[in-house]
């Protein structure tokens, strides 16, 4: 992103005003005043855990003092915290193995599959399925407001509770199977366990990005549209020239920001499989995985949020540099007219 | 463009860098709390207001009880902070403030396999010398779930013991022993329902039934040191085996790999099973349930045994109450937990909730067994039982159990490799990571 | 017409109105063909949308022996679950935890919306350097586990004896959705017209004047969307809340968690769902009363200004 302000600002016109350094300078200082208390406040409650995490990966866990049979700290680790779940190294009492099933440091890769396979799917599904609540509410028709209360219902509801909701609903005695009149394990099924995540996930959050881009769509002037019509313009040439490129801003904040939840999902998988589903581990993410390590040794749960943290943070890089979800860029050819 | 990320992060950082300094690591051991000095032998003749952590108080027993010890003792009373119902959070809850050294957390209501971890993190106080209780007349097994390291840390509260739910109008006397069970099963076919279920989703539950099917046929999971696994043997075999061959030719219902507690006590009470274990909550329900289709068609039995005359190893559920170390009115908390172990408090706790006491001569009271028709059974099912492993690395421990348990019932994993790899598993928890 | 509109509506007006009527006689039959296709599309997200609700609301009626009826629609009515959901005598809180929720939600939202408001401003009006490592910072406190938050903040917040209090859970809840906020409003703000900020700057108005008369109102849409996401983001926290709250602090998700039937093991699906019903409807009538209003009072005050 800040290559794009460098750019925009060496490539800006010469200003023919004398005073744009001061300028400049001002708007600095106003600036740091208006950003200051977002950065305090995500700095204390954001930014602190991370640090400390990070401090506290590289400690290794408590171990049992043989003699007294009581904890003791586990001293530097250095990246054997890491190795863990990168690798896959485990200690026994022979010394480094391969971690055995069972372990959760034998789960790590096949939770990074998990939680990208949710997300992928899920923010698919969300984008395509919020892009067309959205464009429906947008029109003008009779009952347009039953359709904003019905959109709000799904996401209104607390997400521990939907968990349970859809819980209920999938039990193998549930109505799911019951009003469909199968006998599909939904809770325990490998790829049923997952598809039960999606479908209550989708369910859930769909809500989100249609509001989201329903605000995106209001900010389309309605000329628009009629000019285009007078030019004789299909209904799919108006959504492709006119409505993505004009809405394209809100769609993309609204799909980083749930590929980042997607890629942090916990709730969903941990009420409806209790993280297990189908195999034992098909619907294990990465989030649930740091819980149960909590439980087991807090320190090496730490490395495993760091490692989580810069996945995601990989995967946003690559969202923002090369799909084009770049905010800064419109602002700067924008703002070219001002000052 | 990379260099402005790397910034970026480091902008975090040095929001984030001056509070790290603020807290120091707790995230590690708490330190011995076993020898002579630190938080362990302080305050131990403290007397004042305490509170007592519990999960949430299912049907109102905690509350009435406060209140009678509050009257009794104005200058000390009690104070009940209540937890939500899920056990793992309860869990959490009190790692966050034993980790924060909270003295607020005066007396808490443990889970009997986390009291091993919590004992060993130094974090409850031993109940020796001044803080000794009498334990004589209570349950053995119960006794074995509070103790660590031979050392008592914690007064057993309730307990809880699996029974053999049957159909008494298709069987006429119970199984005693899983071969007969399974025999029986051709009942179930000609009935068109299930032969039996327990609970086998990959949760805590499953650790109950896998230890229960190991234990009763002479096999162990974790060695007396509570890190030494001792699951690959032949009889911890033979158990899981009955497990699993039982699924393959459909003994136990393909769905029963969903079943918690509830979708059990359902599918039972709905007619669709023979046999069912579960904990004695589910005798009053299935009596008394609208949808219960067998209200009048059940009865309970011990959990059937390996065949040679002895009923099958429960596992234990239950609570102990321990003192945190960090109290500051440690004798008031003292007479708190043998306040809990009086005969009229345990009574409540059966009459109010329905809860299994761990005071062994209530289950032979004749008048609660009139009203409670599983008392005789479940106390049975309790001298025989098993604690679940005592260790310190319990969740490691379960975790190990769940997943390799149930992979070889979803028939994905052979036996002989899961137990080999729940061995492992173990091993690997016992030794660091 | 829903007054969420109204901005866009208002803003394309003095152009529209002209070509507008030409193209309204051509366009009328294609049009009916349209309605069609949007009242099916519509029909299938209300149904999409409330059949679990609809489960919901059966099961939360439904006698708590006959939870695992399936009969699609209400048997075995009752409202046993709903006084079971909102009496106090088995130590839940509902009524209470509903108020908490309602204290802290709206706190959330108004101060990520004026803190958000300042950065967004900022990031999309003003000239300064490090821009970019400024959005990605802001970004980054989105990508952390959020589980793995609560250790940590559990220290703080006891160190700071904030453990029961009200901050302990806004401050947080804020943190959460501020990336989210910072980003729309920087997005919407825009493809604002600014040329509009200018001229009334050139009336005498002052900046901050400009941007609270001319760019807020027009932007009301995504302010409000906004505000909703907000909102109903720290309506829905419980991690958090799970820890760092006391019965008297207690939120929704943390009181309906707490809900348990009569015996250990038995999961009270139905009076859960009585209590999921309780605590979706009143916000959803909210979140539209809040709509017709705060949205219809904002563009009006833009149109004037």
């Amino acid at each position: 992103m800040s290559t794009e302000t460098l750019t925009t600002t060496k490539g800006k016109p010469p200003s023919p005003r004398a005073g744009q350094a001061k300028n400049r300078r001002s708007e600095t200082r106003w600036a740091i005043y208006l950003i200051a208390p977002s950065i305090v406040l995500l700095g204390i409650i954001i930014g602190y855990p991370i640090i400390s995490a990070i401090v506290m990966s590289f400690q290794k866990d408590s171990g049992l003092d043989a003699s007294t049979g009581m904890f003791v700290q586990g001293g530097f680790a250095g990246f054997s915290n890491y190795a863990h779940w990168l690798l896959q190294q485990c200690t026994a009492p022979t010394g480094a193995v391969t971690c055995p099933p069972g372990n959760l440091g034998s789960q790590f890769w096949n939770a990074t599959f998990i939680t990208f396979f949710f997300a992928f799917v899920t923010v698919i599904l969300e984008t395509v399925f919020g892009l067309w609540m959205a464009i429906i509410m947008n029109r003008t028709f009779k009952g347009r407001g039953l359709v904003r209360a019905a959109i709000l219902v799904p996401w209104a509801i607390p997400t521990a509770v939907t968990a349970k909701l859809w819980y209920f609903i999938f039990s193998v005695d549930g109505i799911a199977n019951s009003l469909f009149n199968t006998n599909i394990l939904w809770t325990s099924g490998e790829w049923s366990s997952r598809w039960a995540i999606i479908i209550a996930d989708t369910w859930k959050t769909t809500p989100f990005m249609a509001l989201l881009i329903l605000a995106g769509l209001q900010l389309i002037p309605e000329d628009v549209y009629e000019a285009a019509k007078m030019d004789g313009t299909t209904t799919m040439q108006r959504f492709w020239r006119i409505t993505m490129p004009l809405v394209k801003p809100a769609l993309m904040v609204a799909v980083l920001f749930r590929i980042l939840d997607a890629l942090r999902i916990y709730d969903l998988p941990a009420i409806l499989t209790g993280g297990g589903g189908g195999t034992g581990n098909a619907t294990t993410t990465l989030s649930i995985l740091v819980v149960d390590q909590i439980r087991q040794g807090p320190n090496s749960a730490s490395a495993l949020s760091t490692i989580t943290f810069l996945i995601i943070f990989i995967v946003a890089f690559i969202f923002v540099r090369f799909l084009g979800a770049n905010v800064v860029r419109t602002q700067e050819s924008q703002q070219k007219g001002k000052i | 463009m990379k260099a402005a990320r790397i910034a970026a992060v480091a902008g975090i950082a040095v929001a984030g860098l001056v509070l790290a300094g603020c807290s120091g690591n707790s995230g590690g051991g708490g330190g011995g709390g076993n020898g002579g000095s630190g938080p362990a032998s302080q305050n131990l003749t403290g007397v004042g207001p305490i509170t007592y952590v519990q999960g949430k108080d299912n049907s109102n027993v905690v509350r009435p009880l406060l209140d009678k010890w509050n009257a009794a003792h104005p200058n000390e009373k009690v104070t009940f902070k209540e937890q939500s119902d899920q056990a793992d959070q309860q869990h959490d809850d009190l790692v966050q403030n034993f980790q924060a050294k909270n003295a607020n957390y005066d007396v808490v209501d443990v889970d009997v396999v986390w009291t091993a971890e919590f004992a060993a993190k130094g974090w409850l106080q031993p109940l020796t010398g001044k803080m000794a209780i009498d334990t004589s007349k209570l349950l053995k097994p119960t006794v074995a779930t509070a103790t660590y390291n031979k050392t008592l840390y914690a007064a057993p509260q309730t307990s809880d013991g699996g029974l053999l739910y049957y159909r008494s109008d298709l069987v006429k006397t119970p199984p005693t022993s899983w071969d007969e069970m399974m025999a029986d099963c051709s009942i179930a076919k000609k009935a068109g329902i299930g032969c039996y279920a327990g609970q086998f989703a990959k949760y805590e539950g499953l650790t109950v039934n896998t230890a229960e099917a190991v234990n009763t046929a002479g096999g162990t999971v974790v060695g007396a040191d509570g890190k030494t696994p001792t699951v690959n043997s032949p009889e911890a075999k033979k158990g899981l085996q009955r497990l699993v061959t039982a699924f393959k030719d459909g003994n136990i219902p393909a769905e029963a790999i969903t079943y918690q507690e509830e979708q059990g006590r359902t599918a039972f009470e709905a007619g669709k099973l023979l046999f069912l274990r579960n904990w004695p909550y589910v005798y009053n329900l299935a009596k008394t349930d609208g949808s219960s289709k067998v209200k009048n068609t059940f009865k309970i039995a011990p959990l059937p045994g390996d065949g040679n005359g002895k009923p099958g190893a429960s596992s234990l559920g239950g609570h102990n109450a321990a003192i945190s170390v960090y109290s500051k009115h440690k004798k008031t908390a003292h007479d708190f937990l043998e306040f809990l172990q009086t005969e009229e408090t345990q009574k409540f706790f059966v009459t109010q909730g329905s809860l299994s006491p761990v005071l062994a001569s209530l289950y032979d009271d004749a008048a609660l067994n009139a009203k409670f028709g599983y008392l005789s059974t479940l106390k049975t099912s309790i001298e025989n039982a098993v604690p679940r492993p005592v260790s310190p690395f319990y969740p490691a421990v379960t975790s190990a159990i769940q997943d390799n348990a149930y992979a070889a019932l979803k028939g994905s994993k052979s036996v002989d490799q899961a137990l080999k790899d729940m061995n492992d598993a173990i091993a690997a928890a016992g030794s660091g990571s | 017409m829903s007054a969420i509109a109204g901005p866009a509506t208002a803003n394309a007006e003095k152009r529209a109105v002209t070509t507008r009527a030409a193209s309204r006689s051509g366009a009328r039959r294609r049009r009916g063909w349209q309605t069609t296709r949007t009242g099916i599309s519509a029909l299938v997200i209300v149904v999409w949308c409330l059949a679990p609700f609809y489960w919901m609301l059966v099961t939360s009626l439904r006698d708590v022996g006959y939870t695992f009826d399936t009969t699609p629609w209400p048997t075995h009515v009752t409202l046993d679950n709903y006084i079971t959901a909102l009496s106090t005598n088995l130590g839940n809180h509902l009524g209470q935890a509903l108020l908490n929720s309602l204290f802290i939600g709206a706190c959330t939202t108004l101060i990520a919306l004026l803190v958000g408001t300042f950065a967004a401003y900022a990031l999309a009006r003003l000239d300064f350097k490090l821009k970019g490592i400024i959005l990605g910072v802001i970004l980054g406190a989105s990508m952390f586990p959020g589980v793995a938050l609560l250790t940590p903040l559990f220290q703080l917040f006891t160190n700071w004896g904030w453990i029961g209090t009200y901050q302990a859970l806004i401050l947080p809840d804020i943190s959460f959705v501020l990336p989210l906020t910072v980003y729309t409003l920087t997005s919407f703000f825009r493809e604002m017209p600014w040329d509009l900020e200018e001229a009334a700057r050139i009336d005498g108005c002052t900046q901050a004047q400009a941007f609270r008369r001319i760019i807020l109102p027009l932007a009301a849409p995504a302010v409000f969307t906004t505000a909703i996401l907000a909102f109903i983001s720290s309506w829905n926290e419980y991690l958090i809340a799970s820890q760092l709250t006391t019965t008297a602090t207690q939120t929704v998700t943390v009181a309906i968690a707490g809900f348990t039937g009569s015996q250990p093991h038995q999961e009270p699906y139905t009076a859960i769902m009585a209590a999921g019903t309780v605590v979706t409807v009143p916000l959803v009538i909210l979140v539209l009363i809040f709509q017709r209003r705060i949205v219809a009072g904002l563009t009006a005050g833009g149109v004037k200004g």
